[in-house]
């Protein structure tokens, strides 16, 4: 895809909130003043299936509606995902976030890749420590403004607050377990 | 005043029904468009809006409760998808000959069978000869700007036909989007006060509507509604450069994208015209001239815009997300080939049908279909003028 266009694909398995989480991303990157797609592909609706969901973020409008073939950031929730699927059109310098207990090293010898960044997060341990239940979709976020740094971390932590609290106006808890949430993987995230 | 937000298509939508706050809405649920039936009961319930919602049956009840609600004179409103298109069938024709100016929505799904929840135009163009003006919304933007501008259409003396906005299922109507949504009173002051020529509730001039309609008459009632699809034309390009003023954003009956210099044209309608300029826009950066014309009315068919946008190029693929079982090629292929025709100039016209069911359209197809209109005019040959994209064998 055009190098202006940032493009983000999503594995996740049905209820981990895989399109919930490219939705928020997509709406606080909007507020932030770019242009931005948020958008699942949707199949059977089940879950534990597994399913994909998408971003495009850019500083100009965007005109593409289709997949995102070529992403330039994967995020997986689930590390059983981690596969061939996963890899899939992902270029040479292509950015991996992944939700498991292993190093980026063992990432990196699971998804059989040499080149390429690998960042790596216990969503499932930070999720339930803060929110109560394994929901690993939004310290992702978390790790994925540590991975990408492509925004200041206070700017994003202040229009994801909002967001949450558009979502959760009767549940003030959760707002502040989700932030806690990302502010811990932002923190405990690693790289190579 | 401008405001720039992510919505959904549905919510983008859902949105624009709240600004235009409509007298009646009757609907029932179905995907892919329920999102914006519940949001504007949300609204309703919420008191965000005067509107009496009427929960109906079936589609067949929602279209016949809306025409009911319009034909009393009330500014009445539904939306559906697919099945439910499929079912209101028959009284959409009778909104149409019975001109009443009902705005519905329409998230464009595939109909069944097999049973499909995803995009592609087999619903709208069930209903293309029912009467209706068909509008295609490219984007979350388009299908918002389209809703407040379908409004001023239907509702034009000259016009008094319904209008469905369609845009496509998922791709449009599920995905964030980012785009600019007009403050309330601008719509408001756009739209302006509905004002009915002939109203069943009013009883200082009363009318019958609906009556039997013999051979005596009927003929000259459908033509009627030919008139009306004729002056809608012009109705359309007017709202169109009025609408610009409160928006900056310009439409018209068809949006021509990077066409003057053109040798080679991709026709497509609603999100895949997206991807169609995105593709056009790398392949002009490597010196192709290339570009892609969008219809944005379907009905009535601006085949003059049509054939005046493609005379300069050589060859065309027009792109239908529908069948039509005719062995002759998708719906839209048909009318702009036939519109090309009186041009004698010889352009050659290949038909592509896609996307059915919701089959992803990718870059790399739309790159292939200029590959093939590159060599349709190398070596002037056409074999196969009705191809399936991506179609496994």
């Amino acid at each position: 895809m055009s190098e202006k266009v940032l493009e983000i694909r999503w594995h996740g398995r049905g209820g981990q909130g895989a399109k919930t989480a490219a939705l928020m991303l997509a709406e606080t990157v909007a507020q932030m003043g770019k242009y931005v797609q948020g958008f699942p592909e949707y199949g059977p609706e089940r879950m534990g299936a597994p399913i994909l969901a998408f971003n495009r973020i850019s500083d100009e409008p965007i005109h593409i509606h289709s997949n995102v073939i070529n992403p330039d950031i994967v995020i997986v929730l689930d590390a059983t995902l981690l596969g061939e699927k996963v890899t899939a059109g992902v270029p040479e310098d292509g950015i991996y976030i992944v939700n498991t207990t292993k190093t980026p090293q063992e990432v990196r010898k699971k998804l059989n890749i040499k080149g390429g960044k690998i960042f790596t997060v216990d969503a499932n341990q930070i999720s339930l420590d803060t929110i109560g239940r394994v929901i690993p979709n939004t310290p992702l976020m978390g790790a994925f403004v540590k991975a990408t740094g492509l925004m200041p971390y206070d700017e994003f932590i202040k229009n994801v607050k909002g967001e949450l609290e558009k979502k959760f106006k009767t549940k003030p808890e959760v707002i502040a377990g989700n932030i806690k949430a990302i502010e811990r993987a932002y923190q405990e995230v690693k790289g190579e | 005043m401008k405001n720039k937000v992510a919505l959904t298509g549905n919510e983008a939508v859902a949105q624009a029904m709240r600004q235009i706050n409509p007298d009646v809405v009757a609907a029932y649920p179905i995907t892919p468009s329920t999102e914006v039936v519940q949001m504007f009961s949300s609204f309703v319930a919420n008191g965000k809006v005067d509107t009496e919602f009427v929960t109906v049956e079936s589609e067949h009840s929602a279209m016949s409760a809306t025409m009911g609600a319009s034909a009393a004179g009330a500014r009445a409103m539904t939306c559906t998808s697919s099945q439910g298109l499929a079912y209101m069938f028959e009284v959409v024709y009778i909104a149409a000959s019975m001109r009443l100016p009902i705005v519905f929505p329409v998230a464009n799904r595939a109909l069944s069978g097999p049973i499909n929840i995803h995009c592609d135009h087999s619903d709208a163009m069930g209903i293309k000869q029912a009467g209706v003006i068909q509008l295609f919304s490219e984007n979350a933007q388009e299908a918002y700007d389209n809703m407040i501008q379908a409004i001023r259409i239907a509702e034009h003396p000259d016009v008094q036909l319904p209008v469905s906005v369609n845009y496509d299922g998922f791709i449009t109507s599920h995905a964030l989007d980012v785009l600019e949504i007009l403050d309330d009173e601008t719509v408001k002051n756009f739209i302006g006060v509905y004002k009915p020529r002939e109203a069943l509730l009013n009883v200082n001039e009363p009318v019958s509507m609906g009556s039997f309609d013999m051979y005596d008459y009927y003929f000259e009632h459908k033509y009627q509604q030919v008139a009306a699809m004729e002056a809608a034309k012009r109705v359309i390009e007017e709202v169109g450069k009025e609408y610009a003023k409160i928006s900056g954003r310009n439409y018209g009956l068809v949006d021509a994208y990077k066409l003057d210099d053109a040798d080679m044209a991709v026709v497509v309608m609603n999100s895949a015209a997206g991807s169609s300029k995105g593709v056009c826009d790398e392949l002009r950066a490597k010196g192709l001239k290339v570009g892609v014309l969008k219809p944005r009315a379907f009905r009535p068919f601006p085949h003059e815009a049509i054939a005046d946008a493609l005379k300069g190029v050589k060859a065309v693929a027009v792109l239908d997300r529908a069948e039509t079982f005719s062995t002759l090629g998708g719906p839209m292929f048909a009318d702009v080939r036939n519109s090309l025709y009186d041009l004698k100039n010889d352009i050659k016209v290949v038909n592509y049908v896609y996307g059915l069911g919701g089959r992803d359209l990718r870059l790399e197809d739309v790159e292939q279909i200029y590959s093939d209109l590159d060599d349709i005019i190398k070596t002037g040959k056409v074999d196969n003028f009705v191809r399936y994209l991506g179609l496994r064998e």
